[in-house]
């Protein structure tokens, strides 16, 4: 872990803030403390939204809970709705889905993926490929794009349009759709929402084999910068198929260290409490995890898609796996620790994710009319998933009369939080120590951050066991007069300032 | 033969019989008056003052207001429209009414009639009462954040049901539902989902248990049309064999 979480003497430095981070979902911001020589003391993402989802569901119905919480987002809806469907389908004791059932939920979660890595690349990220570092930040954008770059743009724009109709004919709407229930899903697919969608589908493959050239050409440019930029070793978790495909749906939980050897592997994501644990600092609203037995300073991981690529042993999608083996020789038998890799890899799932969906529109059991399934009631269940960001846990209990009683949710964002932070710690101090921050410098902070696609709103769900501290300010002199601070195990105290005593 | 009574609505004419409001003849005649606290089956309750009307210039609720031969009643203009959002938009701060999220959404009537009436935002301040949800009984759940006090439930459980399981206590503001035992618990009464109790809540307080979002958007009861086509007002004038008027 870096040195620079934490400046010694704090008071003696110059405090930069990058406020809002640009292009990345949801409200952060970077902090950076400097001394007169300008050298990095210390570098924070913070997190500063508060969301509150666990705490507020506490007493609702948990039918209710995948249509509630997938309000957490509008760029992942699903992943949320799918994981707490998940969670709810053991609270009902429907062990095994029906294939319609779970072959709509596949097609509502690859529509999900292609979707939102879209709006991530097209969206977001492509100005940082397209455009250098020093290029106008007011041109440094989507409009940007659109005006240089009609094409591509379009491209982007018609990729999540597809993906927001195949969630649309799955879940009822594009956006917070109610496709997912208790042991099952509400509808299936018609013939002529299949042909509708099938029409267009070999295009989206051939345009996401496009937009693979498209990386591959930005890092054999300057491979150098692709290999060290905001690149760190880390462990790496995710969802693997029981045969070790890459299976964003359902899947046992596979962790390599840095030198690629597994930790664990397989392991059934209901018992995820004994292999993660998560960490409070004060400083974000955003928990950090990590793998309990190699402790909070080793432990910590990424997920998301250079995780899923390196933790896979094959895509079971022909284009996808080709795509894969190319960028798997990068590693030379080891991971890709490349930050900006996760670029390349979120646009090998975007292939895998067109190839999924075609397989799945030729499937006949989306027409299926057993649609649920139900047992024996269970009180816990735990739903997992890999949502487009990454691996995502949600967690309920429920008391006897069915209401929520206790929830617990890892945002796939808040995997990676050590991780974005160990990133603009290393481009922090390898292109901007020493040297008088510019605009163009600290978008680079920013281009670390991007590259894991982090979704802020997402990964402030929690409420209660967050440190908050209260400040008093006297008006005129601005000093503070006293604190009123609720510690991380929820203890409150009041500290008064000597000055403030009269 | 002579000519049945009638009365103008909105300029049109609408017959009655006797013994009739103004509201069960426009029901007759296909004719969407917005309301809340009425229904066809249940003597009318006039609380909820949605169904507001002028007739011959003075303001009344239509569901008690009894047909006369020449009234002339409005109820589609401009100014009864907005009272009509600001009651809606009343109740909703009133509650907890989280439609995004509830599964009544798509099929809830208060949600239609605020659709039907303009209301395109609760412009109030909130109020967020907490209201702990009720799920001791086996099969239903009862949630207070949604309920207006129309008391169709109440009428119901009473007149209907013969159990006089739900009631209303407290007075004005805090005016709210009760459940009718001494530990105020649903799970302690023969409440039942054959209930007509179970069956008249036009909001999502009543519910059943383990069940919700089953019918898909886009084939819920609101979601094509409009309450003034597909609510109680389609049923009843189909069952008496009369006009809808779309």
């Amino acid at each position: 872990m870096s040195t620079q979480e934490t400046a010694i003497q704090p008071e003696y430095l110059c405090r930069i803030a990058i406020d809002p981070l640009s292009r990345v979902e949801g409200h952060g911001k970077v902090t950076l403390l400097t001394d007169k020589d300008h050298r990095i003391r210390q570098a924070r993402l913070h997190i500063v939204e508060f969301r509150g989802f666990e705490k507020f569901i506490q007493g609702r119905p948990y039918w209710e809970v995948p249509v509630v919480v997938e309000r957490l987002c509008g760029i992942c809806p699903v992943s949320h709705h799918l994981a707490a469907a998940k969670a709810v389908d053991q609270l009902v004791g429907a062990r095994e889905l029906t294939p319609t059932a779970e072959k709509i939920r596949r097609l509502m979660h690859y529509g999900q993926t292609l979707q939102s890595h879209a709006v991530h690349f097209f969206h977001l990220a492509s100005p940082d490929f397209l455009f250098d570092f020093d290029d106008p930040a007011a041109h440094r954008n989507v409009g940007g794009v659109m005006s240089d770059y009609p094409d591509i743009a379009r491209q982007g724009v018609r990729l999540r349009k597809y993906g927001q109709e195949v969630i649309r004919v799955t879940a009822g709407k594009r956006i917070h759709g109610t496709g997912a229930i208790p042991g099952g899903v509400n509808k299936a697919l018609s013939l002529q929402e299949r042909n509708d969608l099938l029409a267009d589908i070999d295009l989206m493959i051939q345009w996401g084999r496009g937009i693979l050239r498209l990386v591959k050409q930005a890092y054999q440019l300057n491979p150098g910068y692709f290999t060290y930029f905001a690149t760190i070793r880390s462990n790496y978790l995710g969802l693997v198929r029981a045969d070790g495909a890459l299976d964003l749906y359902h899947g046992g939980l596979r962790a390599r260290n840095e030198r690629g050897e597994i930790l664990f592997d397989h392991l059934d994501y209901r018992r995820y409490s004994q292999v993660i644990r998560e960490q409070v600092k004060p400083w974000s609203y955003m928990k950090f995890p990590f793998i309990h037995s190699l402790g909070s300073e080793q432990g910590w991981y990424r997920v998301g898609p250079l995780a899923r690529i390196n933790n896979c042993d094959f895509i079971p999608t022909p284009l996808a796996e080709e795509e894969r083996r190319e960028f798997m020789a990068l590693g030379a038998g080891q991971p890709v620790h490349m930050t900006l890799a996760y670029h390349w890899a979120r646009m090998i799932e975007l292939l895998h994710a067109t190839e999924a969906i075609k397989e799945l529109l030729l499937d006949p059991d989306i027409f299926g009319d057993e649609r649920v399934v139900r047992g024996e009631m269970a009180r816990e269940g735990i739903g997992v998933i890999e949502a487009p960001r990454g691996t995502l846990f949600h967690h309920y209990r429920i008391n006897e009369d069915g209401l929520i009683e206790k929830a617990n949710l890892i945002v796939s964002t808040t995997n990676n939080n050590q991780a974005m932070n160990e990133s603009i710690r290393q481009v922090a101090e390898r292109y901007l120590d020493g040297k008088e921050l510019t605009e163009p410098l600290l978008n680079q902070i920013e281009v670390a951050v991007r590259a894991y696609d982090p979704c802020l709103s997402c990964a402030t769900h929690a409420l209660g066991r967050m440190p908050l501290i209260v400040e008093l300010v006297e008006e005129e002199r601005g000093t503070v007069v006293s604190s009123l601070i609720r510690d991380t195990d929820g203890t409150v105290r009041n500290e008064r300032c000597a000055s403030g005593l009269n | 033969m002579s000519e049945r009574p009638h009365f103008t609505l909105d300029g049109r004419r609408v017959p009655f019989q006797d013994g009739q409001t103004l509201m069960t003849a426009a029901l007759d005649a296909g004719v969407y008056i917005p309301h809340l606290c009425f229904n066809p089956e249940f003597t009318p309750h006039g609380s909820c003052r949605v169904c507001l009307v002028e007739v011959n210039g003075r303001v009344q609720a239509a569901c008690t207001t009894p047909a006369a031969a020449g009234l002339i009643v409005q109820s589609e203009i401009e100014e009864l429209r907005e009272i009509r959002r600001g009651i809606l938009q009343m109740l909703f701060v009133e509650g907890n009414h989280v439609c995004p999220a509830c599964e009544k959404s798509g099929a809830c009537q208060l949600q239609a009639v605020a659709y039907y009436v303009g209301m395109l935002a609760p412009h109030y301040t909130h109020f967020y009462p907490r209201r702990p949800v009720d799920a001791s009984h086996p099969e239903a759940v009862l949630d207070f954040n949604r309920c207006i006090l129309c008391e169709l439930c109440v009428r119901a459980s009473r007149d209907v049901d013969g159990k006089n399981i739900f009631a209303v206590q407290g007075r004005g503001i805090q005016a709210r539902l009760v459940v009718n035992t001494p530990s105020g618990q649903l799970g302690a009464t023969p409440f039942s989902l054959h209930d007509k109790a179970a069956q008249v809540c036009p909001t999502g307080t009543i519910l059943i248990k383990h069940r919700g979002y089953e019918t898909p958007i886009g084939q819920r009861l609101y979601d094509r049309k409009p309450i003034s086509v597909v609510g109680d007002v389609a049923q009843v004038s189909e069952s008496r064999g009369g006009r809808r008027h779309d």
